[in-house]
């Protein structure tokens, strides 16, 4: 990346094999978050999460549309990431790329691997309408991470979020009907530098680290895994990881109830 | 969901595999003229091809890293590759696993050798019957070799999964389709460093402890035959 200089990634790196960060982080400690609710007057659930200096806003929108033909009485959930140019000097305008997609892909597996919406309660009429749920994450300001904090947003959009009424064909947004999440899916991406294991790297440690992993934890089960970057891991240290990432996400559970 | 198909009776499956058994597989390399590299990968009804082009200069400019090489990966399904007919071009799934594929090759690379080239990797999926990320990635690590790119080593992929809440080797596409987890790997097969690791489906920590632990397996199969189609091109030149 343009923007990170080599010194700062030299320091970063002497840091973390001493056991401290430059921000003054413990090796196992998120940045400070905060998660804000209805910030998108228009969206039937939104939230903005800051983590540290990176900031993710989460739309969610109800829609009606025609099932796909595998499940015609199950409703549709569809996430999608945007990088835009604002976020990040190295963020180009036009449709999503590699990261983008990679990052929509993830967030959308942890929630749909664990039946986090309940999807077959949102058939308006077999093979012919259901709802659709669309998850928009909207990425304002890039410094690492983006995947932690899009999936706390999505899950506290989505918590938040009420289904709108439907009657003669229409959508009507100014009633209010419950929406219940099932789960609580919760991500977590732990990275790698020697024998040594970081939580919610920054922008400048997502640069050095020899490879991440993003492990998606609800209260008792592991519902999805990505391996990031470009080194490899062990089987065992794969292994400790989960755990690890399972002892966070269970801190990270308390912000979202 | 699968709620009446049995897809396992007394450790068989339904063609017939163990749960620790691998599709029968074949691999070729050489098997483009002009591409600097290429290779072929078979498991049971899933096959890909592969072509390696570069080290060659990185165009735009501003991509090239002054102190390193770069790996680029596409990933695609033929039209024809599935059951119905697939638009053209990489999806946003094919995207996905493009970027995950330069993940798992870059690290057995020696990237630092060419600062401001790119290395190119073109998969194509010829037909799809599960685990095509892992078949494409078989191809394309004896296409890297194929080219004469410098490696540490080469790349093996597989998948394990759980089928009927019992941990199975390389799902095929009945398999993947009503299975609970399904969870594909890459590895250095003679160092045991995982170089892509997917997950999706509900588990836990002893479940995932013995599905990688057949997915090692598994891979280190794989990287026997494409040692084998590689040591063979030498004999055909000799």
């Amino acid at each position: 990346m343009m923007d990170i200089t080599e010194i700062e990634e030299q320091a970063a790196l002497d840091k973390i094999k001493s056991g401290k960060r430059l921000d003054g982080r413990g090796l196992k400690e998120f940045r400070d978050i905060k998660i804000e609710t209805g910030v998108a007057k228009k969206a039937e659930g939104s939230a903005k999460v800051t983590l540290g200096d990176s900031k993710v806003i989460v739309g969610v929108k109800f829609g009606v549309g025609h099932p796909f033909p595998d499940t015609p009485d199950e409703g549709i959930l569809m996430v999608n990431a945007e990088l835009g140019p604002m976020a990040s000097p190295n963020f180009e305008s036009g449709p999503p790329g590699k990261d983008a997609t990679e990052l929509s892909r993830v967030i959308d597996r942890g929630l749909r691997e664990c039946e986090a919406l309940p999807l077959e309660d949102l058939c308006i009429e077999e093979g012919e309408k259901v709802w659709k749920i669309m998850v928009d994450i909207h990425v304002l300001d890039h410094d690492g991470n983006l995947m932690d904090a899009s999936a706390l947003g999505a899950i506290k959009a989505l918590k938040e979020a009420y289904m709108p009424g439907y009657e003669d064909e229409k959508v009507l947004r100014d009633q209010e009907q419950e929406f219940k999440i099932r789960k609580v899916p919760i991500a977590c991406t732990v990275g790698k530098i020697d024998d040594k294991y970081i939580i919610d790297p920054d922008l400048v440690e997502e640069e050095i680290v020899d490879g991440m992993v993003t492990v998606t934890w609800t209260e008792e089960e592991l519902c999805s895994l990505q391996k990031r970057g470009n080194g490899g891991f062990k089987k065992d240290e794969l292994l400790k990881i989960f755990e690890l990432a399972k002892e966070k996400t269970t801190e990270l559970r308390k912000i979202i109830e | 969901m699968s709620e009446n198909k049995e897809l396992l009776k007394n450790g068989k499956r339904i063609d017939g595999r163990g749960i620790e058994d691998l599709r029968d597989m074949e691999a070729e390399v050489g098997i483009f003229k002009r591409a600097d590299g290429s290779g072929y990968f078979r498991m049971g009804n899933t096959e890909a091809v592969a072509a390696v082009f570069g080290p060659r200069e990185l165009h735009p400019k501003h991509r090239q890293k002054p102190k390193r090489g770069i790996l680029q990966c596409r990933y695609n399904l033929t039209p024809f590759s599935v059951e119905d007919r697939k638009r053209p071009g990489p999806s946003r799934r094919g995207k996905e696993i493009g970027k995950v594929s330069e993940g798992a090759l870059s690290s057995i690379v020696f990237l630092e050798e060419f600062p401001t080239a790119t290395i190119d990797v073109y998969m194509e999926v010829i037909s799809a019957d599960a685990g095509t990320r892992c078949v494409a990635l078989n191809a394309a690590s004896i296409a890297l070799a194929d080219a004469g790119v410098p490696m540490k080593g080469l790349i093996s992929a597989c998948a394990a999964g759980k089928i009927e809440d019992t941990p199975v080797l390389d799902l095929k596409g009945e398999e993947d389709k009503d299975g609970q987890v399904d969870l594909p790997i890459a590895m250095n097969a003679e160092t045991g460093d995982i170089t892509l690791l997917q997950m999706d489906g509900m588990t836990d920590i002893d479940e995932m402890d013995e599905m990688l632990g057949l997915a090692v397996k598994g891979c280190k199969k794989v990287a026997e035959k494409q040692r084998e189609a590689l040591m063979k091109t030498f004999e055909d030149s000799k």
